[in-house]
């Protein structure tokens, strides 16, 4: 048996019973990224030789009878989050060279437990970016096909979910960036409610919006990811105080009492592949035989959705990365003998050109005479959109949708046409608008073989029917058994 | 356009960064498309729609004001590009 194939429950229930070690299990994943990292490239740091050392004593620990859910078990991280000692570098060159001093709430929950981190995840740079072809680094490549993005901004860390080099990974949802990319790459990606995962030590790109959330290769084991990092946090204001329930027990209860709705108009969307649709129309098809009763909802300000996004992501982006400076980490341009040149030469070469793209449109839409027109304007449409959901939710328990217009697309597609990349959002950034949380879970496959997942979004706090959904319709398909031929 | 060449030099000083003349035209376009779409927003009724900034209903964290664990200056400068003793060191402010 390849032992990098298992999923977390799997593994854990062989760890349990001693049958395998978690450093025969670390060295099964870090044999498989050798073998497929030069494909795939979905790394930027591989912690090889402490990933060793943590499962010896993840091992020690299991002998000694002391097992939490995740002791022993591979999982990556997006490069986003803060790891002491291991470099962090948001997909940036201007934090090439930075190691954090201190970890994330996320690492410190995770190390609790005694997982073991096989390394750091690609991404679109500060997470700004739907393809992962704005790493500073590398593009990553969807391991269904190659030639094809695997999606963002956490395009690296559905991709290792999906090519089995590591059992799950942590990304981050800014606007989509857990779900669009867990769709592209066939694995299932969780954006938590906002507030229910501390955002302590993720780097910051929007933090009305960011969240950190789990992929896996099931339903079930992204709840046990998000079992171990959901939590009230004091080192984060915005965290949530409200009780976690227990994610596990949920996810077997079904979908018998569950009102699905359908926001009509996403279906009508221009842009929508008609694979896409058909894949989605015959999941909701799915739950309704599981015993789901389907019911319309409108959410008539969607269409704006993107706009204000584009407006609010920038405003928080420039004002965010303004801590980037060359003053007390990262890189520092040495040739400008005055504080305002050397901060204008370190950004100018430290920043993409997507980065310093959004870092302009919110320095405009924030600089004076326009923040009523903008800032403000989007604000009050996040309102309404915020409004369109709780009325929605009035009417149903869940919201089923696409993940994203269209299945992965090649490398290169959107180059130099942001806009169009911005566009490939729409179905998902109204979540992190409302701050509601959202699933993708496979649902079918392209004519070409390229993954199509369902989304499925809820109420603030109602994580468990999204996984308790999302646990049933995976029950019922054979869609997360496929596997890319590698 | 609805954002001139010079006006994007003008919020790039304003955001630190230094733009390339030979890239400021075509950012500028790029930029420009990106505001007129944002401009649909202009379509939307929000007369007496308080704007949001927050998602949930989080307000005041408050916790007690107590020492609580802080980086050695050693750990807190380790990432400095340039440093003297426990400083952060930084080219001349004052011209």
């Amino acid at each position: 048996m390849s032992l990098h194939t298992l999923t977390i429950a799997q593994a854990r229930d062989l760890l349990k019973r001693r049958e395998i070690s978690s450093l025969e299990l670390t060295r099964a994943v870090l044999d498989r990224i050798t073998a497929l990292e030069p494909a795939i490239q979905a790394f930027l740091t591989v912690t090889a030789e402490a990933a060793l050392a943590e499962a010896r004593q993840a091992d020690a620990a299991i002998a000694q009878g002391r097992m939490a859910p995740l002791t022993g078990i591979p999982i990556a991280i997006k490069d986003v989050i803060c790891t002491l000692g291991v470099r962090t570098t948001c997909g940036s060159r201007i934090l090439e060279r930075f190691v954090p001093p201190y970890d994330a709430f996320v690492m410190q929950r995770l190390k609790a437990q005694q997982a073991v981190m096989v390394g750091k995840l690609n991404m679109d740079e500060f997470a700004m970016g739907s393809t992962t072809e704005h790493s500073a680094f590398q593009v990553t490549r969807n391991p269904w096909n190659t030639a094809c993005i695997p999606g963002g901004s956490s395009g690296g860390s559905a991709a290792a979910v999906a090519a089995e080099m590591c059992l799950a990974s942590l990304g981050s949802d800014t606007g989509g960036s857990i779900r669009q990319p867990a769709s592209h790459c066939g694995v299932v990606g969780l954006k938590p409610t906002y507030g229910r995962v501390s955002r302590y030590g993720l780097v910051a790109f929007a933090s009305s919006l960011d969240q950190i959330g789990p992929l896996g290769k099931t339903v079930a084991d992204c709840a046990e990811v998000m079992q171990a990092i959901a939590g009230h946090d004091p080192s984060d204001a915005t965290s949530a105080p409200n009780a976690v329930p227990d994610y596990m027990a949920a996810l077997n209860r079904g979908v018998q009492d569950l009102r699905i709705g359908i926001p009509k108009s996403y279906f009508e969307s221009q842009g929508l592949d008609p694979q896409v649709a058909a894949a989605v129309r015959q999941a909701i098809t799915t739950l309704e035989r599981l015993g789901a009763t389907i019911v319309d909802v409108a959410l008539p300000h969607t269409d704006y959705g993107v706009a204000a996004y584009y407006v609010i992501a920038p405003c928080e982006a420039s004002s965010n990365l303004a801590r980037f400076d060359g003053v007390k980490y990262g890189l520092r341009d040495g040739g400008a003998d005055e504080l305002l040149d050397m901060y204008r030469a370190t950004r100018s070469q430290g920043f993409g050109p997507e980065v310093q793209r959004r870092i302009l449109l919110g320095t405009y839409a924030l600089s004076a005479g326009y923040y009523d027109a903008y800032y403000r304007k989007a604000s009050q449409v996040r309102t309404l959109i915020m409004r369109d959901f709780a009325a929605a939710f009035q009417k149903c328990d869940l919201i089923a949708s696409p993940v994203t217009p269209t299945p992965a697309t090649p490398i290169g597609a959107h180059a130099d046409e942001p806009l169009a990349m911005y566009l490939s959002d729409m179905y998902t950034l109204s979540a992190n608008l409302a701050g509601i949380p959202g699933i993708s879970v496979p649902c079918g496959f392209s004519t070409d073989g390229l993954p199509i997942g369902l989304q499925l979004q809820a109420a603030h706090f109602q994580e468990e029917r999204l996984l308790a959904a999302a646990q049933a319709f995976e029950q019922a398909t054979d869609f997360h058994k496929r596997k890319p031929a590698l | 356009m609805k954002i001139s060449t010079e006006e994007l030099l003008h919020v790039a000083r304003l955001a630190r960064l230094r733009i390339d003349p030979q890239a400021a035209d075509k950012l500028a376009g790029q930029v420009a498309t990106i505001l007129e779409y944002v401009d649909t927003l202009a379509q939307v009724d929000t007369e007496g729609v308080p704007p949001t900034a927050h998602a949930i209903s989080v307000t005041n964290a408050f916790r007690e004001d107590r020492l609580a664990g802080h980086l050695p200056p050693d750990q807190a400068l380790a990432n400095a590009p340039a440093r003297e003793e426990d400083f952060f060191l930084v080219p001349k402010v004052i011209g």
